[in-house]
């Protein structure tokens, strides 16, 4: 308790808003398909979920308010009516409220990150937490690009976040290890598989988000004009690998290992 | 049009990615200039200068570069990178981190993991974990990508003689510092430039066991990864990790143990020339595509086969 009040008054006793960006994206379980016609994947009847690493981004928002770092969640999700879905989820998950930039169109990460922009501008939260990759697309680009577009400092592929008066310093996972970073806020952070563990949503609370406020606006509302660079020519599947043959014991791996594959 | 590629260094020589990056601006086709941004790095853009197909080493030596921090690579690649037609960067955890920025600073769009060139703004990319390839134009004046290096034959560290030019910083708007770093230490190969793999998984049951297959890899000359749930687990630090959202890596030779095959770790690995599995459960996805499965339990089979090769 008395750390919390500590961190409350270390940011001066202004209230802490966090933003947490949200996608819907096919569920991480689905074995996608390619469609017939090459044009794209299959996503016709199929699941669809908050991608993995936004749901860690809303429990590290939600662990900052619980420690009385923040004060207010807001999530956002840019995309279809349906992604309301994803906002309920994230609210029941402790976010207080929810902005849906509604859309049809698939949207390419800048102009994304330039709807982020208008909504960060609108509610000058203190930090942006987004996941580090959405699991359909793999781009992970979409903090760095509000990083630029805000012009703040950015902790991508988190796994520590800890928040001391007006700075964040972020552990970010690195190919050669870990590696911490001291931002100066406002900042944006992007979360990796290792930052938390999500909570899972009681009754209770998935009762309660139903009535927490859910706004709805359009792109043009935010004066962000959609367009479009980049053209999907065709989707064709991977080069499928074949099961090959099952070996009936140790030696028998090494030997096929030496002189059929050749490899040792 | 020329192509600018950012190389990864450690100040004093270029790694391993940076040539498979050299490569895709080669396929790409145009004079190709490297970036070199440290600090007290003029070793790296020497050894820069001698790679096979570069015209031109560009050297941006300041304090400001020191970690090739996003904020401040960022800036400095957008206002370089204005002149030319392509902007490369590996993609690794540095590359991903601050090429994303330059883009959106640049008020374009970024094409992540590109693993072939079909044409000068054309290329294919991974997508959905890898269960399908996306062919991708791009109308952009100032085309942007990460090149996944298992997509592209590195070109040679030697033989090129690009002239060197120094260019100045651009001054840091000092958001972001560096406080700290714990890198892996580890005398075996780099996991993505190894040319035998051996990866341990959730069978393993704890990190001790990782020992068999340290001893297994030093004996093979082999580096050693892991699948998320050996490092959710804390069995072994995350730099193992080999997947979707981890490493990607295409060896001669690719083991699994312990793994059960989710199709976020096949991600990571179904490139590999010659995959060998060994699970206790016949039924593990694994087995669909691996060339050689051994249906046994790993704490048996590993010490064996180490006394074998
Ligand atoms: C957003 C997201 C991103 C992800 N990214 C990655 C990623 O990059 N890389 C990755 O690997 N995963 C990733 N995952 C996780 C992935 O979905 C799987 O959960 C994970 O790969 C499972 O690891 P595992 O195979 O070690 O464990 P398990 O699936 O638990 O498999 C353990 C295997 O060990 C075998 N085994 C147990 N004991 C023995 C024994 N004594 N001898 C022989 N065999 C034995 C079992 O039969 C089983 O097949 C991601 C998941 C999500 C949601
Ligand atoms: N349509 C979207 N709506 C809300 N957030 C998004 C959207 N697309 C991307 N993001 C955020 O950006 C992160 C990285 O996405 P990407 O750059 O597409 O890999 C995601 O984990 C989200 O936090």
């Amino acid at each position: 308790m008395l750390t919390s009040l500590l961190k409350i008054h270390l940011i001066d006793g202004e209230s802490m808003k966090i933003l947490v960006a949200v996608k819907r994206v096919i569920d991480y379980n689905v074995k996608v398909r390619v469609k017939a016609d090459n044009t794209d994947v299959d996503l016709a009847n199929v699941k669809m979920a908050m991608n993995p690493f936004c749901e860690i981004a809303v429990e590290e928002a939600v662990r900052l308010k619980e420690k009385g770092v923040a004060t207010e969640i807001v999530v956002v999700s840019i995309g279809p009516k349906v992604a309301q879905e994803q906002i309920r989820t994230s609210l029941a998950l402790g976010a207080d409220r929810g902005i849906l930039v509604e859309t049809e169109e698939k949207l390419e990460s800048l102009t994304v990150a330039k709807i982020l922009k208008a909504i960060v501008d609108k509610e000058q939260p203190q930090l942006v937490i987004l996941g580090k990759q959405s699991i359909d697309n793999d781009n992970n680009q979409t903090g760095q690009m509000l990083g630029a577009l805000t012009g703040m400092a950015q902790g991508t592929f988190a796994s520590e976040v800890v928040v001391e008066g007006d700075k964040v310093n972020v552990t970010r996972e690195i190919d050669s290890g870990l590696r911490t970073v001291g931002l100066t806020l406002p900042a944006i952070v992007t979360s990796d598989l290792r930052l938390n563990e999500p909570r899972y949503a009681s009754l209770p609370n998935i009762m309660k988000a139903k009535r927490k406020p859910l706004e709805v606006v359009t792109t043009s509302d935010l004066g962000v004009e959609v367009k479009s660079t980049q053209t999907l020519v065709k989707v064709t599947p991977p080069a499928e690998r074949s099961a090959g043959i099952k070996v009936a014991s140790v030696d028998e791996l090494v030997e096929k290992l030496k002189n059929e594959a050749k490899v040792l | 049009m020329s192509i600018l590629v950012i190389a990864e260094h450690d100040n004093s020589a270029v790694n391993a990615a940076t040539l498979n990056t050299v490569a895709a601006a080669k396929a790409i086709g145009g004079d190709v200039t490297l970036l070199v941004a440290g600090l007290d790095c003029a070793s790296a853009a020497e050894a820069a200068a001698k790679v096979e197909g570069v015209a031109k080493v560009l050297v941006a030596d300041d304090a400001a570069y020191q970690y090739q921090l996003a904020e401040a690579m960022g800036d400095l690649v957008a206002e370089l990178g204005k002149d030319y037609g392509h902007i490369l960067a590996p993609a690794t955890t540095t590359g991903k981190d601050f090429l994303p920025r330059a883009a959106a600073l640049l008020d374009v769009n970024m094409i992540s993991e590109i693993i072939s060139v079909v044409s000068a703004d054309t290329f294919t990319r991974p997508i959905y974990a890898g269960n399908a390839i996306a062919t991708v134009q791009t109308s952009d004046s100032i085309k942007v990508a990460t090149v996944r290096a298992t997509g592209f034959d590195p070109v040679s560290a030697e033989g090129g003689s690009a002239s060197v030019e120094t260019v100045s910083a651009i001054s840091d708007k000092g958001i972001s510092a560096f406080v700290g770093e714990e890198l892996a230490k580890s005398d075996r190969p780099e996991l993505t430039a190894a040319s035998i793999v051996i990866s341990g998984g959730r069978g393993m049951q704890n990190g001790e066991n990782f020992e068999m297959l340290y001893k297994l890899a030093d004996k093979l000359g082999a580096a050693v990864g892991a699948s998320r749930a050996a490092v959710d687990a804390g069995f072994v630090p995350n730099d193992m990790q080999v997947g979707q959202t981890g490493k990607i890596v295409a060896p001669d030779l690719y083991v699994a143990v312990g793994i059960s095959g989710a199709i976020q770790h096949l991600a990571g690995m179904k490139d590999s020339k010659v995959i060998v599995a060994i699970n206790k459960d016949e039924e593990a996805p694994i087995f669909q595509v691996a060339d050689y499965g051994l249906v046994a339990d790993l704490f048996e089979a590993i010490p064996e086969l180490e006394s074998k090769v």
